[in-house]
């Protein structure tokens, strides 16, 4: 194949990829819903679970000997990571959280903040 | 005998390469809060002139130590993971898609930068059983490109530099 086909093939790819993805946020945006609860899932499964309507303050603990320390904090409807001290801080730096099924996600220590519409929904998923 | 040894010492001196860049990139301030992990993927640059100008041996060997090396400097055993799975997820699609011969080095690059974000998320989802994560990956489908099309163009570039360090 001609090296000008080839590059008209890379900017085809480029384009679809691009469309695709921005026909999804936009789908996203069109559907998503505010939350209420805070779910806390260690590795992989729910711990705990906040109302966003009300303001906490809760340090998440996990590893073997608790050393792995995650502070979440919910204000103003809408959660968020103020402390962690795994190495990488990507969860600090995370944007507040409030609309169903976002999630904050802290790969070191295993811990994911997922926001859920309704308290009894996730229970389905029960871990076997 | 010559040839062989000469060998040996460029792919050293690129690993060293890919390594600077992974730091440099590891320097740099989050590009996203509400995505975490948006990176330029500098490091690829190196595993695409590999590709192109040795084999896919050395981009694996390359890329493979990279990694290894990579999560032991700044990372930890987690991290590891989703290094690797990016990493050779990566590198097979890249190669799959070098050999279909449909894109130049840009749409290989492009190609290697989604399916290394898509490998990571992957093993996120696994690893949290929580599929809401694969959320991240529309945005990250977005930078990946075009992280991809910028890399694609710099290994082209090095490539064509190059042409007689081999």
């Amino acid at each position: 194949m001609s090296n000008k086909k080839k590059i008209k093939n890379d900017i085809i790819l480029a384009v679809i990829v691009l469309v695709i993805a921005a026909g999804g946020i936009l789908l996203l945006n069109i559907f998503r819903t505010e939350g209420a609860f805070a779910v806390v899932k260690i590795d992989g499964a729910e711990a705990e679970r906040y109302p966003l309507s009300v303001n906490t303050e809760a340090v998440i603990e996990t590893g073997d000997n608790k050393e792995f320390k995650n502070t979440l904090v919910i204000e103003d409807g809408k959660a968020f990571i103020r402390d962690a001290n795994c190495p990488d801080k990507i969860c600090e730096g995370h944007n507040k959280i409030s609309y169903k099924g976002e999630t904050i996600v802290c790969l070191p220590h295993k811990v994911v903040i997922e926001i859920v519409a309704e308290d009894t929904a996730d229970d389905l998923d029960v871990v076997v | 005998m010559r040839k062989q040894t000469r060998k040996i010492a460029l792919l050293g001196v690129l690993t060293s390469v890919a390594l600077v860049l992974s730091y440099l990139e590891a320097m740099l301030p989050p590009i996203s809060t509400a995505v975490p992990g948006i990176k330029m993927g500098l490091p690829n640059i190196i595993i695409i002139f590999l590709l192109y100008k040795f084999g896919l041996k050395e981009a694996i060997i390359v890329s493979l130590i990279r990694v290894f090396i990579v999560s032991l400097l700044f990372g930890n055993v987690m991290t590891l993971a989703y290094s690797v799975a990016g990493a050779v997820l990566s590198l097979a699609l890249m190669t799959l898609f070098k050999k279909l011969n449909l894109f130049s080095a840009i749409g290989v690059s492009i190609i290697g930068g989604i399916s290394h974000n898509l490998g990571q998320i992957l093993v996120a989802i696994f690893l949290f059983d929580t599929i809401q994560i694969g959320y991240y990956m529309i945005v990250l489908a977005i930078t990946g490109t075009i992280a991809g099309v910028l890399i694609g163009i710099i290994s082209s570039i090095l490539v064509k530099k190059l042409e007689k360090l081999v």
